[in-house]
């Protein structure tokens, strides 16, 4: 038999339940994911200066579903053993974890080219860095809207 | 099962710039997900890409976990001699994959 005061307290758990499963999200999620976009930034790029240009990421500006995204990367580059590019890098800003991919190419490549399909997690700026074999970087962004994310669990800030 | 297919240009001209795509069989599952218990499911990626040109390195990519499942790699490269082309695919779980294209440079 439930008395009246267990009754009570009871109803006070379980409507003090839904709290604590929203205090489970973390209230940094965005602050913590940004501050990752830009330590991963400085591990590729250290102190140099990133210039905007010569870089080319491709996107569609609107995805339906976030598991699958054709992206491809086109730097300007003459390809020569003097002049070349040496990686290519893209970065995210929400994903879960910055880095996509990094490819290590040269001369030998032709064109400095990469074409994949990657997962996005939210609506994003996109970033494709290049290093050049002169040490410089270039970069581009492209912004995504995403529909569907690819990581539900950890794609909801 | 470990798959992968390559398309790669059976004859080329010398110096001219070929372009491959690749393809391998893999879930590609992040490390982020869970079960409907909440258990996490582990990593399970293929880490490292890489492409070489009669036993040269001419193109390599690391990969992570934002990389979609059956990666597709699409690149180019220099037809400079006859020769083969081999492709490796290496991940978490001992996975590995060779695949190997001829190529005749003219």
């Amino acid at each position: 038999m439930t008395t009246r005061r267990e009754f009570l307290v009871l109803a006070a758990a379980s409507l003090a339940a839904p709290a604590t499963v929203e205090a489970q999200i973390d209230p940094n999620l965005a602050a913590n994911r940004k501050a990752a976009f830009h330590a991963a930034l400085r591990k590729i790029v250290g102190d140099a200066q990133v210039q905007r240009g010569k870089v080319k990421l491709q996107l569609p500006p609107l995805i339906d579903n976030g598991n699958s995204v054709p992206l491809s990367v086109t730097v300007e580059s003459p390809m020569t053993e003097a002049d070349h590019v040496k990686a290519i890098h893209v970065l995210t800003e929400k994903n879960p974890l910055p880095d996509v991919v990094s490819v290590a190419l040269g001369p030998r490549a032709g064109r400095a080219t990469l074409a994949t399909r990657v997962r996005l997690a939210d609506t994003q700026t996109v970033t494709a860095i290049a290093q050049m074999s002169d040490g410089s970087f270039w970069s581009d962004g492209a912004e995504v809207v995403v529909t569907l994310s690819a990581c539900l669990e950890e794609g909801l800030i | 099962m470990a798959r992968a297919v390559v398309t790669v240009p059976a004859q080329a001209k010398r110096g001219e710039i070929v372009e491959i795509k690749t393809l391998a069989q893999h879930a590609m599952e992040t490390g982020f997900r869970r079960t409907q218990t909440g258990d996490l499911i582990p990593r399970d990626i293929i880490r490292r890409f890489t492409c070489t040109y009669n036993g040269v390195e001419v193109y390599r990519a690391d990969l992570q976990p934002a990389i979609a499942a059956n990666p597709l790699i699409a690149f180019t490269t220099v037809a400079t001699e006859s020769g083969t082309l081999s492709f490796h695919w290496a991940g978490d779980n001992g996975y590995t994959v060779t695949e190997i294209a001829p190529i005749r440079v003219e």
